[in-house]
């Protein structure tokens, strides 16, 4: 069983899907080339519906005084947006016709 | 019929005679022999933009840059009296590569008092003077004075630095009319960074053909659109509001409805929720300087600008966007058919998770687009040095490419002509 504060109340709906909350950009593109669709499709169908409330609730606290619960909240919405381009438009984890490129992020904000 | 005005000889293109309306030969993009005339000819003695100063914060801080074209290695470093100077990477006893953490060809950042030679443990301050020699003594007439760093001209144009290994000109000078045309844009307001990189298998050129024409958008970007919205692009067709050349430099001036879009069901269901996609987050970041413009941008003065690009010679390109950011490439050739790849995002630092996560999704989304770019290119590359075709046809979309083209073949030609 995971300790109660691992997500800010009203979230517990996310908990099966922790694994995507990953603080950095090449963590996050990584488990998206490595998982499949059913898998991405799965977490977006959860998370979707509680991006509004999760950024009507993360937005009372200042960005860099968030509580672990709500950093985790905050990174699985990142991932929210990582699988947004294959479960909305490629129906692929890779960008179609992308072949053997690459474009690694190098500088990122982290929070 | 243009759905926007061109100039009074009927195309971009023709209004600027000099360029030709001819077929382009792409040989420049793939003969060894040419790319080594490029790199005496241009980045031995051209003004190089190596990044912003926000990288060197205080005192000591410093980066050092590769540059491979140019055949060096440089120390960007932030002095006691606040100069930001530039040094060759290279220690002046035998040669050691002075800056370097673990890899020596790869580039590395920091703060420090003094630069220590990690062979001899030489020492120099920041402006470069020599200040220790170990055994000093076992030395013939050595003067210190006399084995400082050697210093690269450097000097920063709204917080862009940039280096010069042989300048011609003055900075202020090589970057013109263009350039004042958007001193006082708020860049330094947006100290909030993403830096991609890849390095690319194809000639440095071919990357800024890439960026420098959105007659590509509706075609190769298709399926990142709503279906309707994406047949109704293909329609229209890509039309610049406005195309300008200055020099060696050039600018072309776009719509962008997409900031926000018309009818929020044209975008995706996650752009709709974080107001935000391709052209950025569609609010403006509260800031001073973003209500009225410097007269460079949005040159048309048209109520539906996106975005400028700004072809800043040879490898530095600066796209300002209406909702308030800015994104910044850099083309940096290794070998003929080879570059590293840059892209740096710049926004206001976010105050919000919501604002934080609309940047998000700004970055992700450039990442999609941008491997759709990059990867056309390396098979480009193949066909290209496939001799197969040699000329190709530019059309007035495509002034900025027949201008990089013409730019660089010209100053191959004089550098030349000057050696005979």
């Amino acid at each position: 069983m995971l300790p109660a504060e691992t997500l800010p109340a009203g979230f517990g709906a996310l908990e099966p899907y922790l694994a995507w909350a990953l603080p950095t950009e090449p963590e996050r593109y990584a488990r998206r080339l490595a998982s499949t669709m059913d898998e991405m499709q799965a977490f977006y169908d959860t998370a979707f519906p509680l991006l509004e409330p999760a950024l009507t609730h993360l937005d009372k606290i200042p960005l860099h005084e968030l509580p672990e619960p709500e950093r985790t909240l905050l990174h699985l919405m990142q991932s929210l947006i990582m699988v947004s381009f294959p479960v909305e438009v490629w129906k692929q984890p890779r960008v179609p016709d992308s072949g053997a490129a690459y474009l690694d992020l190098v500088v990122e904000p982290r929070i | 019929m243009p759905h926007f005005a061109k100039p009074a000889e009927g195309s971009w293109t023709e209004h600027y005679p000099e360029l030709g309306t001819a077929p382009v030969n792409y040989s420049d993009s793939i003969d060894p022999a040419y790319y080594e005339a490029e790199r005496a000819a241009i980045f031995k003695r051209t003004w190089l933009n190596v990044g912003r100063v926000e990288r060197l914060p205080r005192t000591g801080s410093y980066f050092t840059s590769e540059l491979a074209a140019a055949g060096t290695s440089l120390i960007l470093v932030r002095g006691n009296d606040s100069q930001i100077r530039a040094f060759h990477n290279i220690c002046r006893h035998r040669g050691n590569k002075l800056v370097w953490n673990d890899y020596p060809n790869d580039e590395t950042a920091g703060t420090c008092r003094q630069f220590t030679c990690k062979y001899h443990a030489w020492r120099y301050d920041l402006s470069g003077n020599l200040t220790f020699v170990q055994q000093e003594g076992e030395f013939f007439d050595l003067d210190k004075a006399d084995y400082g760093l050697k210093e690269v001209a450097c000097d920063v144009w709204e917080g862009f630095i940039f280096v010069n290994l042989d300048p011609q000109e003055t900075l202020a000078t090589y970057l013109g009319e263009m350039a004042k045309g958007i001193e006082g844009y708020p860049f330094g307001e947006m100290t909030e960074v993403y830096t991609y990189r890849a390095e690319v298998g194809s000639n440095w050129k071919l990357f800024i053909d890439a960026f420098a024409e959105f007659y590509h958008a509706p075609v190769l970007h298709a399926k990142q659109a709503v279906r309707e919205e994406a047949d109704k692009l293909l329609g229209f067709g890509f039309e610049g509001l406005h195309y300008e050349l200055f020099g060696p430099h050039s600018m072309i001036s776009s719509w962008g409805g997409m900031a926000p879009p018309k009818d929020p069901s044209m975008v995706k269901p996650i752009e709709r929720v974080l107001r935000s996609g391709l052209f950025g987050p569609w609010d403006r970041p509260d800031i001073e300087g973003l209500d009225s413009l410097p007269s460079g941008l949005n040159p048309a003065r048209h109520h539906s600008w996106g975005i400028d690009s700004f072809v800043i010679y040879p490898n530095f390109m600066l796209l300002i966007w209406a909702p308030g950011w800015y994104l910044t490439y850099h083309y940096w050739p290794t070998a003929v058919n080879r570059h590293l790849f840059e892209a740096s995002l710049y926004f206001v630092p976010p105050k919000t998770a919501r604002e934080r996560l609309a940047q998000e999704l700004a970055g992700v989304t450039f990442k999609e687009y941008a491997l759709q770019d990059g990867n056309t290119l390396e098979a480009t590359q193949t066909m290209l040095a496939s001799r197969a075709v040699t000329e190709f046809p530019l059309n007035d979309q495509e002034i900025l490419l027949r201008h990089l083209h013409k730019v660089t073949r010209d100053l191959v030609k004089e550098h030349a002509d000057a050696a005979r």
